[in-house]
């Protein structure tokens, strides 16, 4: 792995985030296998190096938008674990008081424009945060992540488009996991992924997505570059997720082998791997990891019983939030 | 007073809100050097910069979404979509995104965006640039839908819709950009919700919206001449809707036709005459008509076009039938 960033400091908020995402989704998964989750959710176990690479290259007030697998974005871009198991539980102290759930999870305070349910939804908003940005004089940088299926959609070339035309500061951020949905992407891909966005002048890299250190260094420069007025870029980032499509995806052998998910879980997973290298570099020893890791799990217990215990939001906020100026729609 | 066009007014609404917030832009096709087909927005480009009169490729699903995006991070976008009807392209950005953003977020993100577009029938422009597509975004809670009936409505309206924080339909009609109304030089806005007796009257209610509500006048200038005198309202916002005017005219003449150049099923008019039948049952004499436009596809040949909108005569001709007690069913 490349090293670059030189402040320790640095390395264990990336490990620590990532150990956070695998946390949260197990705490989700066994929420939903236990039946005390209403509706389903997308796991973001796997692809933990993505999220937590982008996000740390990132600041607070830069912007992403995330997908209906988000909730590896919204952890990366440091949202807390209580607000977000009590949007997962639909209760009214989560980030949307439990209007939006596992799908649309907003945290407009870490600049996370929210998560959306419909695939290639939000490459507009993410552009359309990068025109603000240019039209304001802000040096914020957008990030869109979407998945390999996300690229079937005709809006991410319209806003390639013009995001090219116009110069703008957002960094497209495909996140190919092999699989959209249930189909396997090269069933449902034509070409090469990153000579779509080339196409339009956009520099495009290809980037190892279970190497965090790869993904960060790759994006810090970009993001540098972006606020300078060089983008927008385009990065297609080589990652797997470990869970089905959705939770309920279990018996998926029709798509895929058992044997690939062990080959990718034991041998290039993006923890494991980090791991390993933190301690081969002597930047922290496997008891001090240890201990960030039951850290970790305690602080996911904890928000996982608070929210269980939390308040669903009063029956009279259904009307609420239709409107900003109006406070019941229906009154 | 001085009288100016609505096209000239809608230009005039732009230019002092673009004066008094230098975060208001407009975005679409053709909206700077041409000024739009209709040449509504002539001037503002070499007033205000090709920076905030942006030009766009042929994309209305991806400068919606870039609309979205922009609101939602602190500018406020008037998005120009050409003809209504190409709304059926942008509905995914509008319905999925923009109007539901404020409510999953729990009330934490606002989508301040106008989209200005049109409607009406009679331009021998065939199926597909002559369609009143108001009833498909008034069925979206989230979205705010006006419908102006002459420049100072179209002024007025516009101003209240860019300061608006939610966002906002206004559907102007593409024949009445010529037709001229008297127009205060000094501002004025005119509030969202808010009914406008365009004629009082104690026989029948005339509910009309745009330009049906000049039907209606007209309608009610021949009926004053056989002594029936009918009250004509403008709601000149349906979401919003003005009920309480709406009943306590009703309630007074005890009959009511509700006229809209939507078509006619599942329309405008509908709503509207539904809701009266609920609230004013007990003060009806006679069934509350609706009349709308024909429930075929806008045919192009002038001898079929003109039969399928309202006119002043038709409108006059089922006022009669009510107050006379013939039941009728209206085609």
């Amino acid at each position: 792995m490349a090293k670059t960033k030189t402040n320790t400091e640095d390395y264990l908020q990336m490990y620590r985030q990532m150990v956070r995402i695998r946390t949260f989704e197990d705490n989700a998964n066994k929420l939903y296998l236990d039946a005390k989750m209403p509706g389903l959710t997308h796991m973001y176990s796997g692809e933990e190096a993505v999220a937590v690479g982008i996000c740390e290259a990132l600041k607070v007030t830069d912007k992403i938008t995330s997908t209906h697998r988000g909730h590896g974005h919204c952890v990366a871009k440091g949202a807390a674990f209580k607000e977000m198991f009590c949007e997962l539980l639909g209760k009214e102290e989560g980030y949307c008081r439990g209007k939006g759930g596992s799908m649309h999870i907003a945290d407009q305070s870490n600049g996370n424009l929210g998560a959306n349910a419909i695939v290639g939804g939000s490459m507009g908003i993410a552009t359309g945060s990068a025109f603000t940005a240019k039209m304001l004089g802000t040096d914020d940088v957008t990030v869109c992540f979407f998945g390999d299926g996300a690229t079937a959609q005709g809006l991410l070339y319209e806003v390639m488009n013009m995001a090219a035309l116009w110069k703008l500061p957002v960094i497209y951020a495909c996140e190919n996991n092999g699989y959209s949905e249930y189909t396997r992407t090269e069933e449902i891909a034509a070409g090469s992924i990153t000579a779509r966005a080339e196409a339009f002048g956009i520099e495009a890299h290809q980037v190892d997505g279970q190497d965090v250190l790869a993904v960060n260094t790759l994006t810090q420069k970009l993001v540098a570059r972006a606020r300078k007025g060089e983008g927008p870029f385009f990065l297609e980032l080589m990652t797997y997720r470990y869970h089905g499509h959705h939770v309920g995806d279990i018996n998926r052998e029709y798509y895929r082998t058992k044997d690939e998910e062990k080959d990718w879980k034991e041998n290039r997973d993006p923890i494991i791997r980090f791991r390993g290298w933190l301690v081969s570099e002597g930047i922290a020893s496997e008891d001090e990891i240890e201990a960030m890791n039951a850290e970790v799990r305690q602080d996911a217990e904890q928000a996982v019983d608070y929210a269980l215990n939390a308040k669903y939001p009063d029956v009279s906020e259904v009307d609420m939030h239709v409107y900003s100026d109006i406070k019941h729609a229906l009154a | 007073m001085r009288e100016i066009t609505l096209s000239q007014a809608v230009n005039e609404a732009l230019a002092e809100e673009m004066r008094r917030d230098e975060r208001v832009f407009i975005i679409g096709e053709d909206v700077a050097e041409a000024g739009t087909p209709f040449k509504v927005l002539a001037g503002l480009v070499e007033e205000f910069g090709t920076g905030r009169v942006v030009d766009t490729p042929i994309a209305e699903p991806g400068f919606m979404g870039i609309a979205v995006g922009a609101a939602m991070t602190g500018t406020r976008p008037v998005v120009d979509l050409m003809f209504g009807d190409f709304i059926y392209l942008i509905m995914d950005q509008l319905c999925n995104q923009a109007a539901k953003t404020h409510y999953m977020s729990g009330g934490k993100l606002n989508v301040p965006l106008v989209l200005r577009t049109n409607l009406g029938a009679t331009r021998r422009s065939a199926a597909q640039h002559s369609q009143s597509l108001q009833a498909l975004v008034a069925h979206i809670p989230g979205l705010k839908v006006a419908m102006p009936s002459s420049a100072y409505e179209a002024k007025g309206l516009m101003k209240t819709a860019i300061r608006d924080d939610n966002p906002v339909v206004i559907f102007e009609d593409k024949l009445m950009y010529q037709d001229k109304a008297p127009v205060p030089e000094e501002e004025y806005l005119i509030p969202f919700g808010e009914a406008n007796i365009k004629r009082e009257g104690t026989d029948i209610t005339l509910i009309g919206t745009s330009s049906m509500v000049q039907v209606a006048e007209k309608a009610a200038e021949i009926l004053a001449r056989e002594g029936i005198e009918a009250e004509v309202i403008d709601p000149r916002t349906i979401v919003p809707l003005d009920e309480a005017t709406l009943l306590k005219s009703v309630r007074k003449t005890s009959r009511a036709i509700v006229i809209d150049e939507g078509h006619q099923s599942y329309g405008v008019t509908a709503e509207i005459a539904s809701r009266i039948n609920e609230k004013a049952f007990y003060h009806l004499d006679a069934p509350v008509l609706r009349m709308g436009a024909m429930d075929v596809p806008v045919p192009f040949s002038p001898a079929l076009e003109d039969v399928t909108v309202p006119t002043p005569e038709g409108v006059a001709e089922n006022a009669r039938r009510l107050m006379s007690g013939e039941m009728i069913h209206a085609a």
